[in-house]
């Protein structure tokens, strides 16, 4: 166990760890999410019968939580580190130790503590059972195992492990203002801190967000995502050119991600009131219930023809 | 004997669900030991984060053999029936015992059932009770079925005797049951085998592990007292943190911590809440009440004397509290530039669907407050006011935050806007009583806001018809008429339900009919001014139906808006009413006033005035101790059974005045000078409202009516001296009869 001086250690920490214990290392999914959940090794691989055991790291954007880049541990641009593995192994929690362990975190001389925090995401219609995983009082990591996805119960069920880089980080290099913690090396030629990199984009981002996002054309895109997510899923699982069966969930699924950050993105703009919210989040969760659908229609989703 | 031990260790069980886990273990396996015939002498269970055991002692080493005798057919009853009789008992023919009763020869099997090994029971029964676990939430995991509140790990199932301890065998979705067990998940996670509930318990404490959640929660309470204690401070008691602190750690290690100076000028209400909400930490509070510290209960022993742990902890609760202090900054800001900024924000809050918005609620129980403001002796402008902000602080950061600080979060802002104490106390009042035993305000202004809060949240769930009904009563109006119950006799209020009621159900029908035409909104606002002028609903409606009806206007048709709710309004408040009775009768019972006291008060007109019927009610019950009172009663029903008897048979009603010239007997005239001399002092009572005066006095006219009905006979045959003794009845009946109606009582 060394002790990791930056950030990025940290998920380099995270990734070999995981790697160790046979998880496939991908990369960020391409599109703007809410959580790590939402990328589709996640939401769709966690439903159906087919084995599945991934790591990632995921950049999240959440509108509401931008402070230009002045707040030490708030940001709408952030990290999470995914691992989500399907069948729960039966010493997950012990995995997730070592993990700790892994960047540093020594049992014998931390106070690690499993509270209870059932997960639900009203508009992936999903749900978990689990705990918030506290260090000392803080909560560093999400720990869910999958019951539902999509409205689907989840059988076998996934062990969904989530990490809030920043505030780990933060823990870990002993840093109350995330902005100054070292992103690389501290004694590379070039150091740079979190702040060096974000900050000002955060500033970008949070002035756009709140105040000059065109809240007409993010109405029609919402719109927009939602009809070509339903004109995906509407064509025959036979594809005419090719002769395979070709079901599209994934593209699908591309659009009720797309939908979904609209709606954080018009939430953030404060045009969204609260009776018109769950309505919203009702039509995203429609999407994500019709791609579930659609993704089990799939091999990956344990199709069997 | 041998004794049980069962450990269901699993990982880690919400802290709110364990105490209850560890009672249902207890009472299912016992239960199902019994019936299996495996009697007991003693069960306890326990829990920690990871276990829930259960020690079973004294138990039958094996259920003991039964021997059932079962009658069959009669001797040469058809094969077929003989056959169907064996395969039912299960025993061969040769086996039936042929025995002579008074109906002839008739066949007897006995039938003998083997007791079975405890161990086979208890494997059965076990695995019946973790199949069918009554956990509030559960959940599978990997590939299994199996439903747990989290994934099960092992099953320790031994019986132990003078022998030894032996396994019972019993495997459940994969795990299979032995004699191992765990120790703290750090600090001695190395498994280990024990031989009885002493062994396991000494054990486990060897390995870290304190299995008895009071213990646990005894050691935290007496650590931070002593730590407190030695800092010159004291611990701020809170019973639900300390047993939910306990069920969080199985080796508990107090440890106690500084709150950053910056932090230390918040309210301390907001300190302990963001302490105790988000870290789970008790605070400490120096001689000034000003809370200074905390204590924090880790689950770990470390070299450096949790030096470290703490310093964590220290630091993530800085981090909450800036954002506490964030908020209240914020908040301050709002409350000393301009509070209308967030009572303009709850228009756009929905308080409930059908009921409108928070800000309309605000302003339909600000228009009610200033009505009531007479009755409860406060100020209509301040009442009004008051009842305006009392709930602005919903819109505060804090409040977002915090929803428990809400109304003490509202007396700080409203406070530091430059009202008055008194008005911003308001704000944090309004919402008592909220359980029976909160205590009620007794400030004249909270007082008047709080019911009329109240009495809102009520009639606007009655206009909606949202009831409460059998157990489901989503919106606490039971709670609500019990404060309603309590703010009036705690402050010895006198105000007619009724005519508030009406007022504000005719509010809450305006505010629902928002989109009939502005003519009869116009008549129903009208009537809403008539009640305040008559203080009756019905006349107020009369009145404007009367107005409306000079001008030829066509409101008052059958169906229309103003008929429906005309006629609709009355029914509601009765039906509220009713409730609100029944509240007060259960709220009497819980202090000893019987129920058919309360219904004879409440039988009397005036009944809406919960004050004076509560009077009533009592002085009676006093009365009904006495010998006098308990006898009146019976003289009356006499007296009003006679009447009700003769009026029935004659179809006339005996209210003429009596005529003592027409009396006989002596008894007769005692009972005339009694009812002479009686009378003005009840009339004087009652008009004075002492009750119990006016009780004391009809029973003293007691000995004189039974001595009437000892003396005289009133069905006497000369239908002049009859007719008067009648009349003479129906003048005790009528002197009698003021405070309640006494053919309810019951004996």
């Amino acid at each position: 166990m060394t002790q990791p001086r930056s950030f990025q250690e940290i998920i380099l920490a995270l990734q070999s760890y995981w790697a160790s214990q046979g998880c496939a290392l991908l990369q960020p999914y391409d599109m703007e999410v809410g959580a790590g959940t939402f990328h589709p090794a996640t939401t769709l691989r966690a439903l159906g019968p087919v084995p599945w055991a991934a790591a990632y790291v995921q950049p999240c954007r959440r509108p509401t939580d931008g402070r230009y880049g002045d707040s030490p541990n708030r940001w709408q641009h952030y990290y999470q580190f995914q691992v989500i593995i399907k069948p729960s192994p039966p010493d997950l929690q012990d995995l997730y130790l070592g993990s700790l362990k892994a960047i540093g975190i020594d049992m014998g001389a931390h106070d690690i503590r499993f509270v209870e925090d059932d997960w639900e995401s009203p508009t992936l219609g999903a749900a978990g059972l689990g705990w918030e995983v506290w260090c000392d009082g803080m909560e560093v990591s999400q720990f869910t195992y999958f019951q539902q996805v999509g409205g689907y119960d989840c059988a076998p069920v996934s062990g969904e492990l989530t990490y809030g880089l920043e505030r780990l980080a933060m823990y870990v290099l002993g840093y109350s203002d995330g902005n100054k913690m070292p992103f690389n090396d501290p004694d590379a030629p070039i150091p740079l801190t979190y702040g060096d990199i974000f900050r000002d984009a955060e500033a970008q981002y949070a002035r756009w967000n709140f105040d000059v996002a065109e809240t007409d054309t993010l109405l029609q895109h919402f719109i927009d995502a939602e009809e070509e997510c339903a004109r995906i899923l509407e064509q025959p699982a036979d594809d005419p050119k090719t002769g395979r069966r070709i079901v599209m969930a994934q593209p699908a699924y591309d659009q009720c991600i797309k939908a979904s950050h609209i709606f954080n993105l018009l939430d953030a703009r404060g045009v969204i009131s609260v009776t018109e919210r769950q309505a919203y989040i009702g039509r995203v969760r429609a999407l994500a219930k019709q791609c579930a659908d659609a993704w089990l229609q799939t091999e990956a989703g344990g199709f069997a023809p | 004997m041998p004794d049980l031990l069962i450990e269901l260790m699993s990982e880690e069980i919400p802290a709110r669900m364990q105490n209850r886990a560890a009672e249902d273990l207890k009472k299912r396996v016992t239960d199902g030991l019994v019936e299996a015939g495996l009697t007991y002498g003693a069960a306890h269970g326990a829990s920690t984060p990871r276990r829930l055991t259960l020690a079973v002692e004294g138990l039958l080493a094996a259920s003991p053999d039964v021997r059932e005798e079962r009658k069959g057919p009669k001797v040469g009853a058809p094969d077929k029936a003989i056959e169907g009789f064996l395969r039912g008992a299960g025993v061969a023919r040769d086996m039936l015992e042929e025995r002579d009763t008074p109906k002839g020869a008739v066949y007897f099997a006995t039938i003998e059932k083997p007791g079975r090994a405890a161990a086979d029971i208890v494997a059965e029964v076990l695995e019946q009770v973790v199949r069918n676990f009554p956990w509030p939430k559960s959940m599978r995991w990997g590939t299994g079925s199996l439903r747990w509140v989290r994934p099960l790990q092992s099953i320790l199932c031994i019986l132990s005797d003078e022998a030894g301890a032996s396994v019972v065998p019993l495997e459940i979705d994969g795990i299979v049951a032995g004699d191992q067990t765990q120790g703290h998940r750090f600090m001695a996670p190395a498994a280990f085998s024990v031989v009885s509930f002493n062994d396991y318990e000494a054990k486990l404490k060897q390995a870290k592990v304190i299995l008895s959640p009071a213990e646990r929660g005894d050691h935290i309470h007496a650590e931070a007292v002593n730590l407190a204690f030695a800092a010159g401070l004291e611990l701020v008691e809170d019973k639900g943190l300390l047993a939910e602190v306990a069920a969080l750690v199985e080796w508990p290690v107090v440890l106690m911590g500084q709150i950053g100076a910056d932090f230390l000028s918040l309210p301390p209400e907001v300190l302990q809440t963001s302490m105790r909400e988000h870290q789970k930490f008790f605070s400490l509070r120096d001689k000034a009440g000003k809370i200074t510290r905390f204590i924090t209960v880790a689950n770990v022993e470390t070299p450096d004397q949790g030096a470290l742990v703490l310093a964590g902890y220290e630091s993530v609760l800085s981090a909450r509290l800036a954002d506490a202090r964030f908020f209240w900054d914020n908040d301050l800001r709002v409350a000393t530039s301009d509070m209308n900024v967030w009572t303009q924000a709850l228009e756009n809050v929905t308080f409930h669907g059908k009921l409108g918005s928070q800000g309309e609620r605000i302003r339909r129980i600000a228009a009610l407050a200033r009505e009531l403001a007479p009755v409860c002796g406060a100020d209509a402008d301040k009442a009004e006011t008051a009842a305006l902000l009392a709930k602005a602080d919903l819109s505060s950061e804090m409040v977002y935050e915090f929803p428990e600080l809400q109304g003490v979060m509202g007396r700080y802002y409203i406070e530091a806007s430059g009202q008055d104490a008194e008005i911003a106390a308001v704000a944090e009042e309004h919402y008592s009583p909220l359980g029976p035993s909160d205590d009620v305000p007794s400030a004249p202004l909270s007082v008047c806001v709080a019911l009329a809060d109240k009495l809102d949240t009520l009639t606007g769930f009655w206009a909606i018809d949202e009831k409460p009904t059998g157990s489901k009563d989503p919106f606490a109006l039971r709670r609500a008429v019990l404060g309603v119950i309590r703010l009036v006799l705690s402050n010895d209020l006198r105000l007619p339900l009724d005519q508030y009621v009406d007022r504000q159900l005719l509010r809450h029908k305006i505010q629902l009919n928002g989109d009939a035409d502005e003519q009869d909104l116009a008549a129903l606002r009208d009537i809403l001014a008539e009640i305040a002028e008559h203080g009756v609903f019905g006349a107020a409606v009369q009145t404007v139906m009367d107005k409306l009806r000079n001008e030829e206007q066509p409101e008052m048709k059958e169906g229309s808006l103003l008929r429906t709710i005309g006629d609709l309004v009355p029914d509601l408040s009765t039906d509220l009413l009713v409730f609100v009775h029944d509240r007060l009768k259960g709220f009497l019972r819980d202090q000893d006033v019987r129920h058919d006291i309360i219904d004879a008060c409440i039988a009397m007109p005036g009944n809406d005035d919960l004050n004076q019927l509560v009077k009533r009610a009592r002085a009676l019950a006093g009365a009904l101790e006495t010998d006098d009172g308990a006898n009146l009663v019976q003289g009356f029903k006499r007296a009003n059974n006679i009447l009700a008897q003769a009026e029935e048979k004659d179809g006339v009603e005996y209210s003429y005045g009596a005529d003592v010239k027409f009396a006989e007997t002596d008894s007769e005239k005692a009972l005339f000078a009694a009812l002479e001399a009686g009378e003005p002092k009840i009339e004087a009572a009652l008009k004075a409202e002492d009750f119990t005066t006016a009780v004391s006095e009809m029973a003293a006219l007691r000995p004189s009516i039974d001595a009437f009905f000892e003396d005289v006979k009133v069905n006497a045959d000369s239908e002049v001296l009859r007719r008067n003794r009648l009349n003479l009845l129906n003048h005790v009946r009528k002197a009698c009869g003021q405070v309640a109606d006494l053919t309810r009582i019951e004996g």
